[in-house]
């Protein structure tokens, strides 16, 4: 049995320690806003907060988030988060969606970081997060709007 | 903005490698053909035993994380990807740690993202991105640019260290370093005894702009 902090809720699982997050949350806790993309961790759809840092479920072993505090999207809270979600609203960032769970929770940590991101630093930060869409300009114009909207 | 590096249309990186590893060995071997019969300590016994040594440091499993800016990834040396950055501490930039995909405990055998304990890009002290073999041994036993080590300590590391011993145990789609690593144990203690001597004669510098050439950037075409 494995036990999971996710969203500030303790969860008891059988599972083996090996299964990858993004399985526990998507199929044993219908937590299904974190997406699975390519499963290798090379396209950051399925990102997630460990201890407040971003994280791939996809290559994270259950076993190694033991302890730890896991937030997904459905769980994210406070005034970044807020003004994260306004900003993607306003700019409406999104177009097919499937990789924007990815990409706000890296802004957020991005944020939470640096309050007053550069262009280099949004690139650094969520060079992990792809988007086939190509919603890129509008998610740095929607990281910028948050920033200062927090300042 | 990302600065693209241009590609190098003419020289294989990993082309360079080999053949600088083939020509070290050739040079040691010739420099120390009569080393059966000399003793143990002798010169020409440490610098055949730093041909083994070379064989792994230069290895991609040791190699592709002693570099300056971002890691390599793959036997081909390719630039890891995702994009990611040294950060101030070592171990990545703001949103993108090293520890957001790799594990600290061990390979993960479903993304097969490698992981093992320290997980972590090799500190600048450390570079031995674009380094000849030769260049390299001086660097292995600088106790500046080795992590203040002297010759006992350098053999426990290679010996003993878990991200050291991860080349041995690299995970699935990567190739292990090719030396066991009782034998490097061995090459280094020989190494050690006879000085560290380092193949000063062997004058293998890469292209100026190899190293870079070793970091080929797949976004940059």
């Amino acid at each position: 049995m494995v036990t999971l902090n996710i969203n500030g809720t303790e969860h008891v699982l059988d599972v083996d320690p090996r299964m990858p997050l993004l399985w526990a949350l998507r199929d044993r806790l219908d937590l299904v806003g974190t997406k699975f993309g390519c499963g290798r961790a090379q396209c950051g759809a399925c990102t997630v907060h460990i201890d407040g840092e971003a994280a791939r479920s996809c290559s994270i072993r259950v076993g190694d988030a033991v302890g730890k505090s896991i937030t997904t999207i459905e769980g994210v809270t406070g005034k970044v988060a807020q003004a994260v979600q306004k900003a993607w609203q306003d700019i409406d960032v999104v177009q097919c969606g499937y990789c924007q769970s990815g990409q706000i929770m890296s802004a957020i940590v991005l944020l939470a970081a640096k309050p007053a991101p550069t262009d280099a630093d949004i690139d650094s930060a969520l060079a992990g997060n792809v988007c086939r869409c190509g919603t890129y300009v509008r998610i740095r114009k929607a990281i910028h709007q948050a920033a200062r909207e927090l300042a | 903005m990302r600065k693209h590096r241009p590609l190098r249309p003419s020289v294989n990186p990993s082309g360079w490698l080999a053949l600088l590893a083939v020509a070290l060995v050739v040079a040691l071997l010739l420099v120390s053909r009569d080393a059966s019969s000399a003793p143990p300590t002798s010169r020409a016994n440490g610098l055949s035993a730093f041909g083994t040594i070379a064989i792994v440091v230069t290895n991609p499993r040791c190699l592709n994380c002693h570099q300056a800016d971002r890691p390599l990834q793959g036997d081909d040396r390719h630039a890891h990807i995702p994009r990611v950055e040294r950060g101030p501490d070592n171990l990545g930039a703001v949103g993108m740690r090293c520890t957001g995909c790799h594990s600290l405990h061990a390979n993960n055998d479903s993304s097969d993202v490698p992981g093992a304990p320290n997980w972590s890009l090799a500190p600048l002290s450390m570079l031995w991105q674009g380094l000849s073999p030769g260049a390299l041994c001086q660097a292995l036993k600088d106790p500046a640019r080795n992590g203040k080590r002297n010759g006992a300590a350098l053999m426990e590391h290679m010996g003993k260290d878990k991200l050291v011993g991860w080349g041995w145990n690299p995970g699935q789609g990567r190739a292990p370093v090719p030396v066991p690593r009782s034998e490097l144990v061995k090459a280094m203690k020989t190494w050690v005894a006879a000085g560290m001597p380092c193949p000063d004669e062997v004058v293998m510098n890469l292209p100026s702009d190899a190293a870079g050439a070793l970091g080929k950037e797949p976004w940059s075409h």
